[in-house]
């Protein structure tokens, strides 16, 4: 299966076949055509433009492999600046005392799962991790995080009936984690849009008080251009740490990873595949880069000429 | 807010020619999809006056673009004569279906009409007492069933029990679910047929729930709904967030698909009619 965009640059490169460089000329009608296939996957306009010019200086001067199509080839070596670009410096969640991570991100995002299925990770890692019901908002949110929790198998903190301040919900769970034998506190909080200011300072004084050790932003696969808007404002306000990629079971191309990736310059650092709790894993840059592509399996292709 | 799109358009191109990459940037920050950005520049790039386009121009060009691919009135929610209406609503996970769900059953009830839930979610953790918490706030009666029951099941009682009570509206609240689920999509259709056993041409309206930041994805969800269950419509929400909703132009652009509500907040009353003449001045 060759992928959309190659097939598209096939015709570009239609003469170039097996004898020729890649060059300003003949790239401009290409670069337009990989500028379309990114816009087209939700990589937001600034963000595809940069990428395309910094990948057009590789590209240059480059010979055309024979048995490959031209287009293939550039297509492959933006696969392999994306991975690098998606991938750079991923490291693990970081675990030391207290270890807090705060789940943070858009209405419907996916931070409740998220944070059940983080515990449940967790948990097969060897670890004791305690949820914690911070959305004091949305109704039956507390109960939602209470019945993954249950599900699996790791305490929960619940507010008192009817509080509505998050900063002494914050202290009670603090609290109430340092008498628990779990040591990794995961604090669920309610969604929220990144320009409403009130609810923004809400959370960021929450971290304040919490000062966890990761601040992860729990964003959808399928978010559009406003993703640079989001990760820019959750960033500023809250100084994130990673991010967690949702609903990549769909048919989303994720090209907003790359954009939240890139403005805020913290790594991707879990991906969720699916509903259940177990559909959740470490993130693969490669997988996301081919997918955003809109590629098969044209990298084996490109490396078998 | 999402408004003002047009307005920094303007405030771009003022005083200066057209900058076609800038204004293609512009059309493109609002998720309108290519197609419709592409039709926007043709109908510029045509334009005998192209070279010294003014900034004005270009705003009345791009929002009569929109305009005419928008339908001119909106459909509004009519009770039917003597039976009960069903509204279904679907969409994938996160949009905001048991909100929405809500949020319409409020804006029947402030005009005037008896109003009854389903709360057809029987898989998410939660979310039969999430629409729960809703029917108690607005008072209203709610048909609920157990987890992993079957909510085709459940919207049948449901519409014997509204039916029964003379109930105008049923709105019934399903799971989120990927389009790419073929099991979870045919779920939905055997709601539907299960619906019609009671009334041939229930649920009237099946309306798919669509967030306001989601990108390019959005008109592939429109597309998969309306063949496994022949949408009336789409409600858009959370344009009180920075996500322009462009995609609901797409989606009545490529689909013809209307756009009927828009969702602007978590609260019951943040719902209204969608009407395209203001949509394009003030969200685009
Ligand atoms: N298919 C799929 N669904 C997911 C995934 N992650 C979360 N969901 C679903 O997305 C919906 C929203 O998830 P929640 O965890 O409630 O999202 P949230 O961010 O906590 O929502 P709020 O607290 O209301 O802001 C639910 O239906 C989840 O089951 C995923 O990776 N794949
Ligand atoms: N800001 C804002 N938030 C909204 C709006 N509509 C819904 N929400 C929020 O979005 C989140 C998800 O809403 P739900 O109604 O639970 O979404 P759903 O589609 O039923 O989710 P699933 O059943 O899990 O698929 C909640 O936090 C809601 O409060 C809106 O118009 N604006
Ligand atoms: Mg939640
Ligand atoms: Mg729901």
């Amino acid at each position: 299966m060759f992928s959309l965009l190659a097939d598209k640059l096939q015709d570009v490169f239609k003469d170039l076949r097996g004898h020729g460089k890649i060059t300003e000329t003949n790239i401009t009608d290409a670069m337009r055509a990989v500028r379309m296939a990114l816009l087209e996957a939700d990589v937001e306009f600034n963000v595809a433009k940069g990428f395309i010019a910094r990948v057009k200086e590789k590209a240059l001067g480059e010979e055309v492999l024979r048995g490959v199509h031209p287009g293939q080839q550039i297509v492959k070596i933006f696969h392999d600046e994306l991975t690098a670009l998606l991938g750079g410096d991923n490291e693990p969640l970081n675990l030391e005392k207290p270890a807090r991570i705060m789940m943070v991100g858009l209405n419907g995002a996916g931070k409740t799962t998220s944070s059940a299925k983080l515990a449940m990770w967790l948990k097969k890692q060897g670890k004791a991790p305690l949820l914690i019901a911070c959305d004091l908002h949305r109704p039956a949110a507390i109960e939602q995080l209470a019945t993954l929790a249950r599900q699996v198998g790791v305490p929960c903190f619940t507010p008192p009936p009817g509080e509505k301040d998050v900063l002494k919900v914050g202290r009670l769970a603090a609290d109430w984690a340092k008498e628990q034998p779990g040591n990794v506190q995961i604090y669920d909080t309610a969604g929220r849009q990144e320009i409403d200011e009130p609810l923004i300072q809400e959370i960021k004084a929450l971290r304040e008080f919490l000062q966890p050790q990761e601040v992860l932003l729990v964003a959808d696969a399928a978010t559009g251009q406003q993703a640079v808007s989001v990760a820019t404002h959750f960033h500023q306000a809250l100084n994130i740490t990673g991010l967690v990629l949702t609903k990549l079971d769909g048919d989303a191309r994720g090209g907003a990873a790359l954009s939240m990736r890139q403005v805020t310059q913290r790594p991707i650092k879990f991906a969720g595949i699916g509903e259940k709790l177990d559909q959740f894993e470490p993130f693969f840059p490669d997988r996301l880069a081919g997918r955003i592509l809109g590629m098969g399996d044209i990298i084996g292709l490109v490396e078998k000429a | 807010m999402a408004f003002g799109f047009f307005k920094s358009l303007i405030q771009k191109f003022s005083g200066k020619p057209v900058d076609w990459d800038e204004l293609e940037e512009s059309l493109i920050r609002a998720d309108l999809g290519v197609p419709m950005m592409t039709r926007i520049m043709t109908a510029l790039q045509g334009r005998e006056d192209a070279e010294k386009l003014t900034a004005e121009t270009v705003v009345k060009v791009a929002r009569e673009e929109i305009i005419k691919v928008l339908p001119r009135d909106s459909v509004t929610l009519r009770p039917l004569a003597s039976k009960t209406k069903v509204i279904l609503v679907v969409g994938v996970n996160g949009t905001g279906k048991t909100t929405s769900t809500a949020k319409l059953a409020y804006f029947l009830q402030r005009k005037g009409h008896s109003v009854m839930l389903a709360a057809a979610d029987t898989f998410r953790a939660a979310a039969i007492e999430q629409l729960g918490v809703w029917a108690e706030r607005l008072n209203i009666d709610i048909v609920k069933g157990q987890y992993n029951s079957d909510p085709a099941a459940l919207c049948y009682e449901a519409y014997q029990s509204a039916d029964r009570k003379n109930v105008e509206f049923l709105i019934c609240d399903t799971a989120g679910r990927l389009h790419t689920k073929t099991n979870l999509m045919g779920e939905l259709g055997k709601v539907k047929r299960v619906l019609a056993k009671a009334d041939a041409q229930a649920p009237h309206e099946t309306l798919l729930v669509v967030d306001a930041t989601t990108g390019g994805n959005a008109l592939q969800q429109a597309k998969e709904f309306h063949a496994a269950t022949g949408l009336t419509g789409v409600i858009v929400t959370k344009l009180d967030g920075s996500g322009k909703g462009g995609c609901v132009v797409a989606i009545q652009n490529e689909l013809g698909i209307p756009t009927r509500f828009i969702g602007t907040g978590e609260k019951m009353e943040d719902l209204a009619f969608f009407e395209s003449r203001q949509f394009v001045e003030q969200m685009l």
